[in-house]
């Protein structure tokens, strides 16, 4: 079949977290507008959803850190955080190792990528799970791209390997739904915690919904560093989404919610053929 | 400069509850196993998040080690800022402080 579903998500923590210190009315609008993509990934009747995340060395360290990884296993766990801290309880989610071994093989055509029989899931992924399947019930291929450790994964090759994931996509039987997670601009876990570039992530979105290849892959990282901080490197994961996905794409919403410590936001892409 | 050791130490702690268990139970011995300079043994022995953070400790793998110590959000956030004051800017890796000390953008 094919992507039958395109979206992008934030992921930061406090947005469960630290819930209870945000201004309702901040983030009532968003929490809904997460749960909408929720109920639009499930409307595409998708087999299973492919998350391309950033995590926070949860699975990769700097003893053996790959560029790209994708899981395969039926099975995963998560989150690897304290629950409280994170206020998402532990549980399973189911994976499909044989599709996930497919899209891997096909993958591995054009970009080279590592594969894990484990994984357990940190905020990257359970943030985004937690709205979008709150059951747990829709298998996920998880997907991560070095956005940590430098030196960090080419924006090029984000790309390249949003490409090659749709390429994948294309050849499997299951309809899939695909969802990227991370940034924009922040600068979290540091005494900026809560800093956001709002013009920085408005410029950013408005490339990311216009799909340009060329705005979206003109960053430097010493630029994204200087303006949206190292939360900023997580822009790869919205690229390769643009890149698998490469239709138009649609802001549902945006808001910088400072004790989130990100601009909060919620975006859809049309899949083109 | 064992900035690498220092963050495996971190990465450890924060993903092995049985690393957890040995340093409640033997901290010095915990840290022989990593190849640290005295100021970061100094650091981690006496949970000096400040410290740990000017010596350019990735804030992902700061933050949880913050939270296993019992420390509030805001408390770790309020450590690295004192950090900073005692001990001048953050000296290696990409978590730097870009904000004044007095700056509290997110209200804590």
């Amino acid at each position: 079949m094919s992507l039958v579903f395109a979206g992008i998500c934030s992921h930061a923590p406090g947005i469960t977290g630290r819930a209870s210190l945000a201004d309702p009315a901040l983030r009532e609008p968003f929490y809904a507008a997460y749960r909408r993509l929720g109920e639009r990934l499930i409307a595409a009747r998708p087999d299973a959803l492919v998350v391309v995340a950033a995590e926070h060395f949860a699975n990769f360290f700097m003893n053996n850190m790959p560029s790209f990884a994708i899981g395969m296993a039926d099975r995963y766990s998560g989150p690897i955080e304290d629950p409280g801290w994170l206020g998402i309880p532990r549980t399973s989610v189911p994976g499909n190792a044989a599709l996930s071994q497919q899209l891997i093989g096909e993958i591995m055509q054009t970009v080279d990528v590592a594969f894990a029989e484990e994984w357990k899931f940190d905020h990257g992924i359970m943030v985004p799970l937690s709205f979008l399947t709150p059951a747990y019930d829709l298998p996920v291929v998880p997907v991560n791209i070095n956005c940590q450790g430098p030196p960090l994964t080419p924006l090029h090759r984000a790309w390249a390997f949003g490409e090659a994931l749709r390429r994948a996509a294309d050849r499997v039987p299951q309809r899939l739904a695909v969802i990227g997670t991370g940034g924009i601009s922040h600068w979290p876990a540091t005494p900026d915690s809560g800093k956001i570039n709002e013009a920085w992530d408005r410029q950013l979105l408005d490339r990311w919904v216009r799909n340009d290849k060329g705005a979206l892959l003109s960053y430097s990282d010493a630029d994204t560093y200087r303006d949206a901080g190292q939360g900023g490197f997580e822009i790869r994961t919205f690229i390769s989404v643009a890149a698998a996905a490469r239709g138009r794409g649609h802001l549902q919403h945006y808001a910088p919610i400072p004790i989130f410590a990100v601009g909060c936001t919620i975006a859809t892409m049309d899949v083109a053929p | 400069m064992s900035l690498y050791q220092l963050q495996k130490f971190l990465y450890d702690i924060n993903r092995d509850p049985g690393v957890q268990g040995i340093y409640r139970a033997d901290l010095e011995g915990l840290l022989d196993r990593y190849e640290l300079t005295s100021e970061e043994r100094s650091a981690l022995a006496t949970g000096d998040i400040g410290l740990i953070y000017v010596l350019g400790a990735n804030g992902q793998l700061l933050m949880h080690y913050a939270a296993f110590l019992g420390m509030s959000w805001p408390d770790y956030i309020q450590a690295m800022r004192e950090g900073v004051a005692q001990h001048g800017p953050v000296r290696a890796g990409i978590y730097a402080m870009t904000t004044q000390l007095e700056d509290k953008v997110a209200g804590v």
